[in-house]
């Protein structure tokens, strides 16, 4: 089980903040492609990504009871 | 000054918080008395941009990575200014104008390190740090950040303009 956590537009876009798939030894494109399946309202392609709290890339494998976020562009201070 | 130390001891340098910030508890985790200058910038919510009302904004963040790139940022300025002590504090939630929604304090024994570290920070927090803020208009919201065709990429830095927009 891989844990998603989405926020801001996304977030609303999909109406939860959080997902479980049922997904092991994948990379980041695939689950963004997975989710654009299943959710098509999203656009994924040029999203950053984190696994587990530290940036990745869409290259990065994700095992299963990792946590990866999306980060869309940031506009914290 | 025990008092303080003691404050000191128990609270942690980087915070996300959903409550009002206190800059008096921020600039009192970077005292030192090695320091001679301590720079505290305060951001705080602006009602006109680019000729747009803001009636509110709603920040949210993801605290436990927020915190990791905090301390990041604070190791960055270790390395370039190694007396230079860092604390930085956001809020997140509902923010009316002129609320206080970040807190850098840096101290260090010269003012110029203070100044540089403390806008080295607030530059990184902006690439970095995942936090959003949503905008709150008369005729409408939205999530900041697609719309400013902010670069997605933590090693990309915003062009000069749109930091001038987004402080």
């Amino acid at each position: 089980m891989i844990n998603i956590l989405l926020f801001a537009h996304l977030q609303e876009a999909v109406g939860e903040s959080q997902l479980t798939v049922d997904l092991s030894d994948v990379t980041v494109a695939q689950i963004k492609e997975w989710l654009e399946k299943h959710y098509p309202q999203l656009s994924l392609q040029q999203m950053m990504t984190a696994i587990n709290e530290e940036f990745a890339t869409d290259a990065t494998m994700v095992k299963s009871g990792d946590t990866i976020a999306f980060i869309p562009p940031i506009s914290g201070g | 000054m025990e008092g303080n130390e003691e404050k000191i001891m128990t609270t942690a340098l980087f915070e996300i918080i959903d409550k009002p910030i206190d800059v008096e508890e921020v600039r009192q985790k970077v005292l030192s008395r090695n320091a001679g200058a301590i720079t505290l910038f305060i951001g705080t919510v602006r009602e006109i941009t680019n000729g747009k009302k803001t009636l509110h904004l709603e920040y949210q963040a993801y605290p436990a990575m927020a915190i990791k790139m905090f301390e990041q940022i604070a190791k960055e300025i270790q390395e370039q200014w190694p007396e230079a002590q860092v604390a930085i504090t956001h809020r997140v939630g509902h923010l009316d104008i002129s609320d206080i929604a970040v807190v850098i304090a840096v101290s260090s024994p010269h003012r110029k390190i203070a100044y540089m570290a403390n806008e080295y920070a607030i530059d990184r927090i902006k690439q970095i740090v995942p936090i959003w803020k949503k905008e709150h208009w008369e005729d409408g919201t939205e999530w900041i950040g697609d719309q400013l065709e902010n670069v997605p990429y933590p090693q990309g830095k915003p062009s000069i303009l749109e930091e001038e927009n987004r402080d």
